[in-house]
Protein backbone atom coordinates (compact mmCIF):
# COMPACT_ATOMS: atom_id res chain seq x y z
CA UNK A 1 0.00 0.00 0.00
CA UNK A 2 2.91 2.54 -0.41
CA UNK A 3 1.52 4.05 -3.17
CA UNK A 4 -1.81 5.07 -2.23
CA UNK A 5 -2.47 8.16 -3.76
CA UNK A 6 0.35 8.68 -6.95
CA UNK A 7 -1.93 11.16 -8.86
CA UNK A 8 -4.08 13.02 -6.52
CA UNK A 9 -3.67 16.41 -5.69
CA UNK A 10 -2.36 18.09 -3.01
CA UNK A 11 -4.18 19.26 -0.14
CA UNK A 12 -2.31 22.11 2.36
CA UNK A 13 1.39 21.45 3.05
CA UNK A 14 4.10 22.91 1.24
CA UNK A 15 4.52 22.61 -2.33
CA UNK A 16 8.17 22.85 -4.19
CA UNK A 17 6.87 22.91 -7.86
CA UNK A 18 7.56 26.36 -8.61
CA UNK A 19 11.07 26.73 -7.10
CA UNK A 20 12.88 26.11 -10.35
CA UNK A 21 10.58 28.48 -12.60
CA UNK A 22 11.24 30.85 -10.08
CA UNK A 23 15.11 30.50 -10.19
CA UNK A 24 15.33 30.52 -13.87
CA UNK A 25 13.10 33.51 -14.32
CA UNK A 26 15.10 35.32 -11.37
CA UNK A 27 17.78 35.15 -12.96
CA UNK A 28 16.22 36.15 -16.19
CA UNK A 29 14.78 39.16 -14.49
CA UNK A 30 17.85 40.73 -13.28
CA UNK A 31 19.37 40.33 -16.24
CA UNK A 32 17.00 42.77 -17.95
CA UNK A 33 17.17 45.26 -15.01
CA UNK A 34 14.41 44.55 -13.32
CA UNK A 35 13.93 42.86 -9.79
CA UNK A 36 10.80 40.44 -8.53
CA UNK A 37 7.76 41.19 -7.24
CA UNK A 38 7.38 41.15 -3.21
CA UNK A 39 5.54 39.04 -1.25
CA UNK A 40 1.90 39.59 -0.57
CA UNK A 41 0.56 40.52 2.92
CA UNK A 42 -2.74 38.96 4.28
CA UNK A 43 -4.20 37.97 7.55
CA UNK A 44 -4.02 38.55 11.10
CA UNK A 45 -2.86 36.77 14.06
CA UNK A 46 -4.86 36.56 17.39
CA UNK A 47 -5.26 34.32 20.34
CA UNK A 48 -6.56 33.74 24.17
CA UNK A 49 -5.46 31.91 26.84
CA UNK A 50 -7.10 30.78 30.21
CA UNK A 51 -5.08 31.87 33.25
CA UNK A 52 -5.83 31.88 37.04
CA UNK A 53 -8.32 34.34 37.75
CA UNK A 54 -9.53 35.29 34.02
CA UNK A 55 -8.72 35.44 30.75
CA UNK A 56 -5.99 37.07 28.53
CA UNK A 57 -6.79 37.96 24.66
CA UNK A 58 -4.30 38.88 22.06
CA UNK A 59 -4.25 40.25 18.95
CA UNK A 60 -1.97 42.34 16.30
CA UNK A 61 -3.08 45.68 14.71
CA UNK A 62 -2.77 45.45 11.05
CA UNK A 63 -5.50 45.55 8.34
CA UNK A 64 -4.50 44.83 4.70
CA UNK A 65 -6.18 45.47 1.39
CA UNK A 66 -4.61 43.36 -0.88
CA UNK A 67 -1.03 44.77 -0.98
CA UNK A 68 -1.34 47.55 1.20
CA UNK A 69 -1.93 48.50 4.79
CA UNK A 70 -4.51 49.75 4.61
CA UNK A 71 -4.69 50.41 8.59
CA UNK A 72 -1.66 50.27 10.48
CA UNK A 73 -3.32 50.70 13.95
CA UNK A 74 -6.34 48.91 13.58
CA UNK A 75 -8.34 47.31 16.89
CA UNK A 76 -9.42 43.79 16.54
CA UNK A 77 -10.56 43.14 20.13
CA UNK A 78 -14.42 43.83 19.98
CA UNK A 79 -16.73 44.47 22.61
CA UNK A 80 -19.72 42.01 23.17
CA UNK A 81 -20.48 42.82 27.19
CA UNK A 82 -18.84 43.91 29.77
CA UNK A 83 -17.35 40.70 30.69
CA UNK A 84 -17.14 39.52 27.38
CA UNK A 85 -14.87 40.69 24.63
CA UNK A 86 -14.49 39.26 21.36
CA UNK A 87 -11.07 39.22 18.87
CA UNK A 88 -11.98 38.46 14.92
CA UNK A 89 -9.51 37.36 12.24
CA UNK A 90 -11.08 37.15 8.82
CA UNK A 91 -12.84 39.60 6.80
CA UNK A 92 -12.80 42.77 8.76
CA UNK A 93 -16.23 43.67 7.64
CA UNK A 94 -17.90 40.64 8.95
CA UNK A 95 -16.00 40.13 11.95
CA UNK A 96 -16.87 43.71 13.08
CA UNK A 97 -20.86 43.62 12.03
CA UNK A 98 -21.33 39.97 13.59
CA UNK A 99 -19.27 41.07 16.98
CA UNK A 100 -21.69 44.15 17.20
CA UNK A 101 -24.70 42.27 15.95
CA UNK A 102 -24.59 39.25 18.50
CA UNK A 103 -22.97 42.43 21.12
CA UNK A 104 -26.53 44.61 20.96
CA UNK A 105 -28.41 40.92 20.84
CA UNK A 106 -26.37 39.90 23.86
CA UNK A 107 -27.96 43.22 25.94
CA UNK A 108 -31.23 42.60 25.28
CA UNK A 109 -30.73 39.06 26.35
CA UNK A 110 -29.51 40.33 29.50
CA UNK A 111 -31.70 43.55 30.01
CA UNK A 112 -34.91 40.59 29.55
CA UNK A 113 -32.87 37.81 31.81
CA UNK A 114 -31.54 40.88 34.58
CA UNK A 115 -28.21 38.66 34.62
CA UNK A 116 -24.51 39.64 33.31
CA UNK A 117 -24.52 37.50 29.79
CA UNK A 118 -22.67 34.26 29.83
CA UNK A 119 -20.11 33.53 27.57
CA UNK A 120 -21.77 30.06 26.50
CA UNK A 121 -24.51 32.46 25.31
CA UNK A 122 -22.63 34.23 23.02
CA UNK A 123 -20.88 31.58 21.55
CA UNK A 124 -24.65 30.00 21.01
CA UNK A 125 -25.80 33.05 19.25
CA UNK A 126 -22.43 33.48 17.39
CA UNK A 127 -21.95 29.90 16.35
CA UNK A 128 -26.16 29.80 15.23
CA UNK A 129 -25.57 32.82 12.88
CA UNK A 130 -22.44 32.01 10.93
CA UNK A 131 -24.33 28.11 10.49
CA UNK A 132 -27.26 29.67 9.30
CA UNK A 133 -24.80 31.46 6.67
CA UNK A 134 -22.63 28.22 5.84
CA UNK A 135 -19.27 30.08 6.07
CA UNK A 136 -19.99 32.46 3.40
CA UNK A 137 -19.33 35.36 6.72
CA UNK A 138 -15.81 35.41 6.56
CA UNK A 139 -15.47 35.94 10.33
CA UNK A 140 -13.24 33.29 12.38
CA UNK A 141 -13.15 34.74 15.85
CA UNK A 142 -11.90 34.22 19.52
CA UNK A 143 -14.70 34.20 22.15
CA UNK A 144 -13.92 35.22 26.19
CA UNK A 145 -15.10 36.27 29.02
CA UNK A 146 -15.47 35.53 32.81
CA UNK A 147 -19.38 34.74 34.13
CA UNK A 148 -21.02 33.84 36.92
CA UNK A 149 -19.12 30.18 36.00
CA UNK A 150 -15.74 30.82 35.90
CA UNK A 151 -13.76 31.97 32.78
CA UNK A 152 -14.50 30.86 29.46
CA UNK A 153 -12.89 30.72 26.09
CA UNK A 154 -14.09 29.57 22.37
CA UNK A 155 -12.80 29.70 19.16
CA UNK A 156 -15.44 30.12 17.01
CA UNK A 157 -14.58 29.02 12.83
CA UNK A 158 -16.39 30.65 9.50
CA UNK A 159 -18.49 27.25 9.32
CA UNK A 160 -20.06 27.42 12.80
CA UNK A 161 -18.01 24.66 14.91
CA UNK A 162 -16.59 25.85 18.54
CA UNK A 163 -13.85 24.36 20.38
CA UNK A 164 -14.04 25.11 24.14
CA UNK A 165 -10.20 25.45 24.83
CA UNK A 166 -7.38 26.71 27.15
CA UNK A 167 -5.66 28.49 24.71
CA UNK A 168 -6.85 28.92 20.95
CA UNK A 169 -4.91 30.82 18.17
CA UNK A 170 -6.57 32.40 14.41
CA UNK A 171 -5.80 33.93 12.01
CA UNK A 172 -3.16 33.13 9.36
CA UNK A 173 -0.22 33.73 11.89
CA UNK A 174 -2.25 31.11 14.11
CA UNK A 175 0.47 28.55 13.91
CA UNK A 176 3.28 30.76 14.39
CA UNK A 177 1.43 31.84 17.60
CA UNK A 178 -0.33 28.15 18.64
CA UNK A 179 3.98 26.70 18.28
CA UNK A 180 4.29 29.47 21.53
CA UNK A 181 1.36 28.20 23.44
CA UNK A 182 2.42 25.11 23.06
CA UNK A 183 5.90 25.16 24.42
CA UNK A 184 4.93 27.32 27.28
CA UNK A 185 1.14 27.22 27.82
CA UNK A 186 0.84 25.70 31.81
CA UNK A 187 -2.93 25.54 33.53
CA UNK A 188 -3.33 28.12 36.32
CA UNK A 189 -1.03 30.59 35.44
CA UNK A 190 -0.33 34.29 37.09
CA UNK A 191 -1.50 36.86 35.09
CA UNK A 192 2.06 38.76 34.42
CA UNK A 193 3.31 35.26 33.18
CA UNK A 194 -0.51 34.45 30.95
CA UNK A 195 0.38 38.38 29.80
CA UNK A 196 3.85 37.53 28.75
CA UNK A 197 3.12 34.66 27.16
CA UNK A 198 0.13 36.21 24.64
CA UNK A 199 2.66 39.06 24.22
CA UNK A 200 4.70 36.33 22.79
CA UNK A 201 2.67 34.58 20.84
CA UNK A 202 1.67 37.70 19.32
CA UNK A 203 5.14 38.84 18.30
CA UNK A 204 5.38 35.45 16.64
CA UNK A 205 2.36 35.87 14.26
CA UNK A 206 3.80 39.38 13.50
CA UNK A 207 7.68 38.29 13.19
CA UNK A 208 6.79 34.89 11.39
CA UNK A 209 3.57 36.14 9.60
CA UNK A 210 3.80 37.68 6.72
CA UNK A 211 -0.08 39.08 7.47
CA UNK A 212 0.42 39.96 10.57
CA UNK A 213 1.89 43.56 11.90
CA UNK A 214 2.12 47.20 14.07
CA UNK A 215 1.50 46.28 17.47
CA UNK A 216 0.00 43.76 20.24
CA UNK A 217 -3.18 44.83 21.57
CA UNK A 218 -4.46 42.56 25.00
CA UNK A 219 -7.52 42.59 26.93
CA UNK A 220 -7.07 40.78 30.25
CA UNK A 221 -10.63 39.86 31.51
CA UNK A 222 -11.13 39.11 35.34
CA UNK A 223 -14.27 38.78 37.54
CA UNK A 224 -14.85 42.41 38.25
CA UNK A 225 -12.47 44.24 36.12
CA UNK A 226 -11.51 44.39 32.49
CA UNK A 227 -7.92 45.86 31.03
CA UNK A 228 -8.05 46.93 27.81
CA UNK A 229 -4.64 47.38 26.58
CA UNK A 230 -4.19 49.28 23.81
CA UNK A 231 -1.18 49.50 22.66
CA UNK A 232 0.29 46.81 24.90
CA UNK A 233 3.54 46.86 22.86
CA UNK A 234 4.98 48.59 19.85
CA UNK A 235 6.70 46.22 18.36
CA UNK A 236 7.06 47.87 15.05
CA UNK A 237 8.18 51.53 15.78
CA UNK A 238 8.52 53.90 12.67
CA UNK A 239 12.31 54.26 12.44
CA UNK A 240 13.60 58.20 12.15
CA UNK A 241 14.67 59.00 9.02
CA UNK A 242 18.24 59.11 8.68
CA UNK A 243 18.85 61.20 5.12
CA UNK A 244 17.10 64.63 4.37
CA UNK A 245 15.50 65.00 0.99
CA UNK A 246 14.68 68.94 1.24
CA UNK A 247 16.99 71.24 -0.55
CA UNK A 248 18.11 74.63 1.04
CA UNK A 249 16.70 77.99 -0.40
CA UNK A 250 18.86 78.97 -3.16
CA UNK A 251 19.76 75.67 -4.59
CA UNK A 252 18.75 76.32 -7.53
CA UNK A 253 19.87 79.19 -9.33
CA UNK A 254 17.49 81.94 -11.09
CA UNK A 255 19.32 83.01 -14.30
CA UNK A 256 16.63 85.32 -15.66
CA UNK A 257 12.93 87.11 -14.30
CA UNK A 258 10.43 88.37 -17.07
CA UNK A 259 7.12 90.25 -15.48
CA UNK A 260 4.20 90.09 -17.86
CA UNK A 261 1.04 92.28 -16.52
CA UNK A 262 -2.13 90.96 -17.70
CA UNK A 263 -5.00 93.51 -18.34
CA UNK A 264 -8.23 92.22 -17.22
CA UNK A 265 -11.61 93.55 -17.67
CA UNK A 266 -14.08 92.79 -15.00
CA UNK A 267 -17.57 91.52 -16.33
CA UNK A 268 -19.53 89.79 -13.66
CA UNK A 269 -19.42 90.18 -10.15
CA UNK A 270 -21.45 88.23 -7.68
CA UNK A 271 -21.62 88.62 -4.00
CA UNK A 272 -22.86 86.02 -1.72
CA UNK A 273 -23.74 86.65 1.72
CA UNK A 274 -21.80 84.22 4.58
CA UNK A 275 -24.49 83.50 7.81
CA UNK A 276 -22.39 84.92 10.44
CA UNK A 277 -24.98 84.47 13.29
CA UNK B 1 -22.19 3.35 4.56
CA UNK B 2 -19.59 5.63 2.82
CA UNK B 3 -16.29 4.47 3.60
CA UNK B 4 -14.30 7.83 3.15
CA UNK B 5 -14.72 10.94 3.93
CA UNK B 6 -13.54 13.38 1.20
CA UNK B 7 -10.97 15.82 3.00
CA UNK B 8 -12.40 19.05 0.63
CA UNK B 9 -15.19 18.97 3.90
CA UNK B 10 -15.65 22.76 4.55
CA UNK B 11 -14.22 24.10 7.73
CA UNK B 12 -12.91 22.36 10.46
CA UNK B 13 -13.57 18.47 9.92
CA UNK B 14 -13.56 16.04 12.27
CA UNK B 15 -11.79 12.94 9.98
CA UNK B 16 -12.03 11.01 12.31
CA UNK B 17 -11.87 6.94 13.49
CA UNK B 18 -15.63 6.01 15.02
CA UNK B 19 -16.44 2.82 16.56
CA UNK B 20 -20.04 1.41 18.98
CA UNK B 21 -19.98 -2.86 19.50
CA UNK B 22 -22.70 -3.96 21.61
CA UNK B 23 -21.64 -6.65 24.50
CA UNK B 24 -23.50 -9.27 26.80
CA UNK B 25 -25.45 -6.05 29.09
CA UNK B 26 -24.38 -2.84 27.25
CA UNK B 27 -22.87 -1.01 24.24
CA UNK B 28 -19.27 0.73 24.22
CA UNK B 29 -19.05 3.71 21.45
CA UNK B 30 -15.89 5.07 21.19
CA UNK B 31 -13.59 7.81 19.23
CA UNK B 32 -9.89 8.93 18.94
CA UNK B 33 -9.96 13.09 19.89
CA UNK B 34 -8.52 14.79 16.79
CA UNK B 35 -9.83 18.07 14.80
CA UNK B 36 -8.33 18.75 11.55
CA UNK B 37 -8.59 21.56 8.77
CA UNK B 38 -7.66 20.61 5.06
CA UNK B 39 -5.77 18.07 6.14
CA UNK B 40 -2.29 19.40 7.47
CA UNK B 41 -3.56 21.59 10.42
CA UNK B 42 -4.44 19.55 13.84
CA UNK B 43 -7.06 22.26 15.27
CA UNK B 44 -7.69 20.61 18.09
CA UNK B 45 -6.52 17.36 20.02
CA UNK B 46 -8.97 17.30 22.73
CA UNK B 47 -12.66 17.37 21.11
CA UNK B 48 -14.99 15.35 22.92
CA UNK B 49 -17.02 12.89 19.68
CA UNK B 50 -19.24 11.13 21.29
CA UNK B 51 -22.39 13.77 22.53
CA UNK B 52 -24.98 12.52 24.78
CA UNK B 53 -27.71 13.22 23.59
CA UNK B 54 -29.91 11.51 26.35
CA UNK B 55 -29.10 9.89 29.59
CA UNK B 56 -28.60 6.33 28.01
CA UNK B 57 -28.05 7.69 24.37
CA UNK B 58 -24.97 8.43 22.91
CA UNK B 59 -24.07 9.59 19.38
CA UNK B 60 -20.50 9.62 17.71
CA UNK B 61 -20.04 11.74 15.08
CA UNK B 62 -17.48 12.59 11.62
CA UNK B 63 -17.47 14.90 9.15
CA UNK B 64 -17.87 18.48 9.21
CA UNK B 65 -17.52 19.78 12.37
CA UNK B 66 -20.33 22.57 11.86
CA UNK B 67 -22.92 20.49 10.81
CA UNK B 68 -22.00 17.56 13.60
CA UNK B 69 -22.50 20.35 16.34
CA UNK B 70 -25.57 21.89 14.79
CA UNK B 71 -27.61 18.23 14.17
CA UNK B 72 -26.61 17.02 17.38
CA UNK B 73 -27.90 19.90 19.23
CA UNK B 74 -31.23 19.76 17.52
CA UNK B 75 -31.17 15.90 17.70
CA UNK B 76 -30.64 17.03 21.83
CA UNK B 77 -33.16 19.05 21.98
CA UNK B 78 -35.93 17.06 19.94
CA UNK B 79 -35.02 14.22 22.12
CA UNK B 80 -35.80 15.44 25.44
CA UNK B 81 -39.04 17.14 24.39
CA UNK B 82 -39.72 13.83 23.17
CA UNK B 83 -39.61 11.92 26.49
CA UNK B 84 -40.67 14.54 28.01
CA UNK B 85 -43.92 14.08 25.88
CA UNK B 86 -43.69 10.06 26.39
CA UNK B 87 -43.13 10.41 30.04
CA UNK B 88 -39.89 7.91 29.47
CA UNK B 89 -37.05 7.86 28.63
CA UNK B 90 -36.35 7.36 24.36
CA UNK B 91 -36.13 4.38 22.51
CA UNK B 92 -32.20 4.11 20.56
CA UNK B 93 -34.24 3.46 17.76
CA UNK B 94 -35.94 6.67 18.03
CA UNK B 95 -32.87 8.83 18.87
CA UNK B 96 -31.38 7.45 15.60
CA UNK B 97 -34.41 8.25 13.78
CA UNK B 98 -34.26 11.97 14.73
CA UNK B 99 -30.85 11.71 13.47
CA UNK B 100 -31.44 9.82 10.01
CA UNK B 101 -34.49 12.83 9.69
CA UNK B 102 -32.52 15.70 9.96
CA UNK B 103 -29.58 14.19 7.95
CA UNK B 104 -32.07 13.29 5.16
CA UNK B 105 -34.01 16.39 4.98
CA UNK B 106 -30.92 18.30 4.64
CA UNK B 107 -28.75 15.84 3.01
CA UNK B 108 -27.73 18.32 0.07
CA UNK B 109 -26.15 20.85 2.79
CA UNK B 110 -25.15 18.42 5.47
CA UNK B 111 -21.54 16.71 5.34
CA UNK B 112 -21.78 14.31 8.60
CA UNK B 113 -22.12 10.90 9.63
CA UNK B 114 -23.15 9.85 13.39
CA UNK B 115 -23.40 6.65 14.95
CA UNK B 116 -26.37 6.21 17.56
CA UNK B 117 -25.79 3.56 20.56
CA UNK B 118 -27.53 3.08 23.63
CA UNK B 119 -29.78 1.08 26.22
CA UNK B 120 -33.28 0.98 26.29
CA UNK B 121 -35.68 -0.91 28.40
CA UNK B 122 -37.44 -2.53 25.01
CA UNK B 123 -35.09 -3.88 23.07
CA UNK B 124 -31.62 -3.38 25.53
CA UNK B 125 -28.31 -2.45 24.20
CA UNK B 126 -28.52 -1.40 20.10
CA UNK B 127 -26.29 0.02 17.73
CA UNK B 128 -27.29 2.12 14.58
CA UNK B 129 -25.45 3.84 12.09
CA UNK B 130 -26.90 7.23 10.47
CA UNK B 131 -24.99 7.48 7.23
CA UNK B 132 -24.26 10.93 5.23
CA UNK B 133 -26.99 10.73 2.84
CA UNK B 134 -29.50 9.70 5.74
CA UNK B 135 -29.30 5.60 5.54
CA UNK B 136 -30.01 4.19 9.12
CA UNK B 137 -29.03 1.02 9.68
CA UNK B 138 -28.78 -1.16 12.67
CA UNK B 139 -25.80 -3.73 13.73
CA UNK B 140 -24.28 -5.31 16.36
CA UNK B 141 -20.89 -3.19 15.73
CA UNK B 142 -20.34 -0.94 13.64
CA UNK B 143 -17.42 1.76 12.52
CA UNK B 144 -16.95 4.91 10.86
CA UNK B 145 -14.81 7.76 9.52
CA UNK B 146 -12.20 8.34 7.42
CA UNK B 147 -9.81 6.00 10.05
CA UNK B 148 -12.48 3.17 10.19
CA UNK B 149 -11.12 2.04 6.29
CA UNK B 150 -7.64 0.33 8.01
CA UNK B 151 -9.55 -1.38 10.31
CA UNK B 152 -12.35 -3.41 8.78
CA UNK B 153 -10.02 -6.53 8.71
CA UNK B 154 -9.49 -6.17 12.59
CA UNK B 155 -13.02 -5.80 13.50
CA UNK B 156 -14.36 -8.27 10.82
CA UNK B 157 -11.69 -10.83 12.38
CA UNK B 158 -11.49 -9.87 16.06
CA UNK B 159 -15.56 -9.60 16.91
CA UNK B 160 -17.45 -12.38 18.56
CA UNK B 161 -21.12 -11.65 19.84
CA UNK B 162 -21.99 -11.81 23.57
CA UNK B 163 -18.42 -10.23 24.47
CA UNK B 164 -18.26 -10.11 28.03
CA UNK B 165 -16.98 -6.07 29.19
CA UNK B 166 -13.54 -6.30 29.64
CA UNK B 167 -13.25 -7.89 26.27
CA UNK B 168 -15.07 -5.46 24.42
CA UNK B 169 -13.05 -2.78 25.72
CA UNK B 170 -10.17 -4.17 25.02
CA UNK B 171 -11.65 -4.57 21.38
CA UNK B 172 -12.48 -1.02 20.93
CA UNK B 173 -8.73 0.11 22.28
CA UNK B 174 -7.26 -2.22 19.93
CA UNK B 175 -9.42 -1.16 16.68
CA UNK B 176 -9.41 2.80 17.40
CA UNK B 177 -5.66 2.76 18.38
CA UNK B 178 -4.40 0.82 15.01
CA UNK B 179 -6.87 3.12 12.73
CA UNK B 180 -4.99 6.19 14.78
CA UNK B 181 -1.47 4.57 14.06
CA UNK B 182 -2.34 4.54 10.36
CA UNK B 183 -5.05 7.40 9.44
CA UNK B 184 -3.32 10.92 9.79
CA UNK B 185 -6.27 12.69 10.57
CA UNK B 186 -7.34 10.58 13.62
CA UNK B 187 -5.35 10.82 16.49
CA UNK B 188 -5.15 12.06 20.28
CA UNK B 189 -7.04 10.05 22.96
CA UNK B 190 -8.92 7.47 23.04
CA UNK B 191 -12.55 8.41 24.56
CA UNK B 192 -15.04 5.75 25.36
CA UNK B 193 -18.35 5.46 26.74
CA UNK B 194 -19.79 1.77 27.91
CA UNK B 195 -23.51 2.41 28.17
CA UNK B 196 -25.49 0.05 30.44
CA UNK B 197 -28.73 -0.30 32.24
CA UNK B 198 -27.02 0.97 34.90
CA UNK B 199 -25.84 4.56 33.75
CA UNK B 200 -23.02 5.78 31.37
CA UNK B 201 -19.42 5.54 32.07
CA UNK B 202 -16.69 7.63 30.61
CA UNK B 203 -12.99 6.19 30.32
CA UNK B 204 -10.37 8.03 28.77
CA UNK B 205 -7.20 6.53 27.42
CA UNK B 206 -4.50 8.74 26.95
CA UNK B 207 -1.84 8.10 23.88
CA UNK B 208 0.47 6.85 26.46
CA UNK B 209 -1.30 3.99 27.61
CA UNK B 210 -2.62 2.79 24.14
CA UNK B 211 -1.67 -0.49 23.60
CA UNK B 212 1.67 -0.83 21.09
CA UNK B 213 1.57 -2.70 17.90
CA UNK B 214 5.20 -3.39 16.78
CA UNK B 215 5.43 0.34 16.95
CA UNK B 216 9.26 1.33 16.22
Amino acid sequence: MATLSVCQPQYGGFSFENCKRNALLEAEITKLGCSIPAARKTGTTICGVVFKDGIVLGADTRATEGMIVADKNCSKIHYISPNIYCCGAGTAADTEMTTQLISSNLELHSLSTGRLPRVATANRMLKQMLFRYQGYIGAALVLGGVDCMGPHLYSIYPHGSTDKLPYVTMGSGSLAAMAVFEDRYIPNMEEDEAKRLVRDAIAAGIFNDLGSGSNIDLCVIKKDKVDYLRPHDEANKKGVRAGNYKYKCGTTAVLTKAMTPLNLEVVDETVQTMDTS
Amino acid sequence: MDRYFDQSIKGVSTGTTILAVKFNGGVIIGSDSRASMGGSYVSSKTINKLIQVHDRIFCCIAGSLADAQAVTKMAKFQLSFHSIQMESPPLVKAAASVMKELCYSNKDELQAGFITAGWDRKKGPQVYTVSLGGMLLSQPFTIGGSGSTYIYGYVDSKYKPDMSREECLQFATNAIALAMGRDNVSGGVVHLVVITEDGAEHVVIPGDKLPKFHDE
